[in-house]
């Protein structure tokens, strides 16, 4: 009977959708008389959403095994926690997520946005609810969740184990809202286009929903490097998997639209640009869903082998990506240039990041889709990190040198010999480090070195804009970009510390026996087997001592049962200066009593994500700005020109 | 935006800017910058791409191609009965992958995956050393039968199941 609500939600959703449509559809004639039901017509497909995804996690939440996914997907024994993430965790079920996200983002804007005509608000709502529209069809004809299956098989098939983790359990809702919520931004572009209103109200109105998506974006690119980290053993952060690429890229764009929808609302310049970032934002996400959804892709993430359901997604992203460009090629021409501004002046700079930023997208989006290209033309192509690093790394340097220089030019023009002074104590600090690490450390990568040189300077750079103002009486927005462009700097240097100078340690050690890694004496103290909810595992005590300290670690290898499945649990022991990270595996086959043992030392590295997420919390400080900005008082502004 | 001193903010828009063009041009410009950028992406992406994109061989075709020793590339095939060698060391294996045509000797050090077994299937990334053994960086095992590295979906699993014996005796 859930399974029968939950679905019949989603087709009541589905009409909700239709009928923002058409509504928009009159509205392009004038005012209809479907136009005054747009907004009520969002808030109730929302609502349906809810419903419907309420009931999915139910039936996961009581194990209905009559219900096809959950039967394929769940099991009895699994603990609590895990069947409810479980709701998320296969296609069906994060493509009901995926839509309820789009349509929730559409509610919102039906209940939260002022700033912005009604005209342009309901058009916004219009083409809202037709990208819902065809997620919508694709889950009702290819992909429903609520299927049943008969007979009702007795215990359930399981959830795969790598997947069994609480950081995973929370992280896929927040990477679809970040690369859901973008669909707003594209929604904005288009209404605006539509109507004309492409200026600075615009931009202001559509600039939180972007730092917002944005921020989640962040926060679940951080969470889930974290947790590749730990959860699958390899002691790699970040491995270049075009599912995690699928996140970067739209990450990738929205950093660059977040910059410079904040040159269009407050200086009215990059116009067509703006629009054009918000478009390319959204297509990333799709093309990140395509790319995830249709299975085409090797990966842990890749639920469904599928054919007809990739095509799906593919046609449903080409359609609305070329008629949103067509939008843009017919329309542009209406939206008039922006002011302009010199080259060394604050847009200038804004143009550079998101010139950068906009190669880096290339690149990855050409790395990622080129094995796919070659398959169709009969190859077997494998690009891996060694591209990406290659690749990247010379850009994303020099993006940094901009972000040096950037946030302390003016607006509209500036000169270079006014920051004389800052930009030689960069080039100081950059070149005394570098050429110290070179000197002193031999064998170091060119670039871990200029990573580590650009990170320090660009940590006392990121202050600078305060420079020079009342703290009290700084808008929070500029906080926020002086945290996140600080956590930049941390996050790099974690990067470069761990890329440049990890030691590892691969032995085999019979208990009693030690291994040395950096600093660190590691002795295998004892093996012993552990019992948990669905699995089995040894666990080795390892001893680790750094001088007179003296740590415990204890990684554990486990077997899991339903489905069938051996994991690896990292030890990891903090200490302020890196991380002791440590694997066990099972017992040589020589049956010489011994077991295999790696160890890495991974200095400054957990600053990756502590990088992550000051950016994020940058983000967050700028959104409360925004969203709770003082009015401008006429007596404060006399005030200031006095 | 706070007023400081220093630089007149007043503009003169009927200067000539951006190298001699007038800020009318600007739009022009940009466009033509960012084209330009993409462009160079383009050119970053396809060098990068022809040093470091790695092809997929299966041993038979190995053979046949004259790959380049220390050139990134990948091996999959079927793991051969009885051919895994494990190292004094403990983390040092040697072992060999088949297909229906041909063998290839792979080295490897390192905690192998889960499902790495005899008999079964494999990826290997890695590069050819100068004496003919293909040095592992990384293995990649058939998981399970919803997961199966996509290399070897395509590989006829009971072909190379059927002649393993024939090609291990």
């Amino acid at each position: 009977m859930i399974a029968e609500t939950g679905l019949a939600a989603l087709w009541l959703a589905a009409a909700m959708a239709l009928l923002q449509l058409v509504g928009g559809l009159t509205l392009l004639r004038g005012e209809g008389k479907l136009t005054p039901l747009i907004k009520p017509a969002a808030l109730v497909q929302g609502a349906l959403c809810v419903v419907s995804f309420a009931s999915l996690m139910w039936l996961f939440y009581v194990t209905d095994l009559s219900v096809l996914l959950v039967a394929s997907n769940s099991h009895i024994d699994k603990p609590l926690i895990f069947k409810l993430a479980g709701t998320w965790g296969n296609h069906e079920g994060s493509m009901l997520l995926w839509v309820s996200v789009l349509s929730l983002s559409g509610a919102a804007i039906a209940l939260l946005e002022k700033r912005i005509d009604t005209r342009t608000l309901n058009a916004t709502l219009a083409v809202q609810a037709f990208v819902a529209l065809g997620f919508f069809a694709f889950l009702l004809f290819s992909s429903n969740p609520f299927e049943r299956l008969v007979p009702a098989p007795v215990e359930g098939a399981g959830l795969n184990p790598l997947l069994q983790d609480i950081g995973l359990a929370f992280h896929p809702p927040t990477l679809y809202i970040g690369y859901v919520g973008l669909s707003v931004a594209f929604s904005f572009a288009v209404a605006a286009m539509l109507t004309g209103q492409v200026g600075p109200a615009f931009a202001r109105a559509m600039r939180p929903w972007v730092l917002g998506a944005w921020i989640f974006l962040t926060v679940g690119i951080t969470a889930g490097s974290y947790w590749a980290y730990y959860e699958l053993g390899w002691g790699g952060w970040w491995f270049w998997d075009p599912v995690e690429n699928a996140s970067l890229m739209p990450w990738l764009a929205a950093t660059a639209l977040l910059h410079s929808v904040s040159v269009l609302a407050t200086r009215n310049a990059l116009r067509a640009w703006t629009i054009m970032l918000a478009l390319v934002a959204f297509a990333m996400s799709m093309a990140g869903t395509f790319l995830v959804r249709s299975g085409i892709l090797t990966s842990v993430h890749a639920f469904a082998v599928d054919p007809e359901r990739g095509s799906f997604i593919l046609a449903l992203m080409l359609m609305y990506t070329s008629l949103a460009f067509l939008v843009f090629a017919t329309r542009i021409g209406t939206v008039k240039q922006g002011e302009p501004f010199q080259i060394v002046s604050r847009e200038g700079g804004i143009v550079a990041n998101n010139i950068f930023l906009s190669v880096i997208l290339a690149i990855v989006l050409i790395g990622t889709l080129y094995p796919l290209a070659a398959e169709t033309m009969g190859d077997k192509i494998s690009v891996g990190p060694p591209y990406f690093n290659k690749a990247t790394a010379p850009i994303a340097l020099l993006l940094m040198v901009a972000l040096l220089l950037g946030p302390m030019l003016r607006w509209r023009r500036d000169e270079l010999k006014r920051h004389k002074y800052w930009l030689v104590g960069f080039f100081a600090i950059s070149l005394w480090t570098g050429v110290a690490i070179w000197r002193f450390v031999p064998g170091v990568g060119v670039f871990p070195i200029l990573g580590l040189a650009l990170s320090l300077a660009l940590a006392i750079a990121a202050w600078v804009p305060l420079k020079g103002r009342k703290l009290l009486r700084t808008p929070l927005p500029v906080f926020g970009m002086v945290v996140a462009h600080f956590g930049l700097a941390v996050s790099v240097f974690g990067m470069a510390a761990e890329s440049g100078f990890s030691r590892e340690t691969l032995t085999a050690l019979a208990p009693g026996e030690s291994a040395k890694v950096a600093d660190w004496q590691v002795k295998l103290d004892d093996v012993r087997p552990v019992v948990g909810d669905n699995w089995v595992a040894i666990e080795g005590q390892l001893i680790a001592r750094n001088g007179d300290k003296k740590f415990i670690l204890r990684p554990q290898s486990r077997q899991f049962y339903r489905p069938e499945q051996q994991t690896s649990e990292a030890a990891l022991l903090t200490r302020w200066n890196g991380q002791l990270y440590a694997v066990i595996a099972q017992p040589d086959e020589n049956g010489d009593g011994r077991w295999q043992v790696r160890l890495w030392w991974k200095p400054f590295v957990t600053f990756i994500w502590f990088g992550g997420l000051l950016v994020a919390l940058g983000g967050a400080i700028s959104l409360l700005g925004r969203m709770f900005r003082r009015p401008k008082k006429p007596a404060v502004n006399k005030w200031a020109q006095a | 935006m706070a007023h400081r001193k220093g630089v007149s903010t007043t503009l003169d828009t009927n200067g000539r800017w951006w190298f001699g063009m007038k800020p009318k041009h600007q739009r022009l410009v940009l466009a033509l910058v960012a084209f330009v950028a993409l462009i160079g992406a383009g050119f970053i992406a396809a060098a990068a791409l022809k040093e470091e994109a790695s092809y997929f061989y299966t041993p038979a075709t190995m053979a046949k191609a004259k790959i380049e020793p220390g050139k990134a590339v990948r091996l999959g095939g079927m793991v051969q009965k009885g051919s895994i060698v494990r190292g004094a060391d403990g983390v040092s294996i040697t072992f060999i992958v088949q297909d229906r045509d041909a063998t290839q000797k792979v080295a490897y050090r390192g905690i192998t995956p889960d499902l790495f077994v005899e008999g079964s299937g494999v990826v290997a990334d890695g590069r050819l050393r100068p004496d003919g053994v293909f040095v592992a960086d990384s293995l990649l095992a058939k998981h399970d039968e919803n997961y199966v590295p996509k290399e070897l979906a395509d590989i006829d699993m009971n072909t190379a199941e059927h002649t393993k014996d024939t090609l291990s005796k």
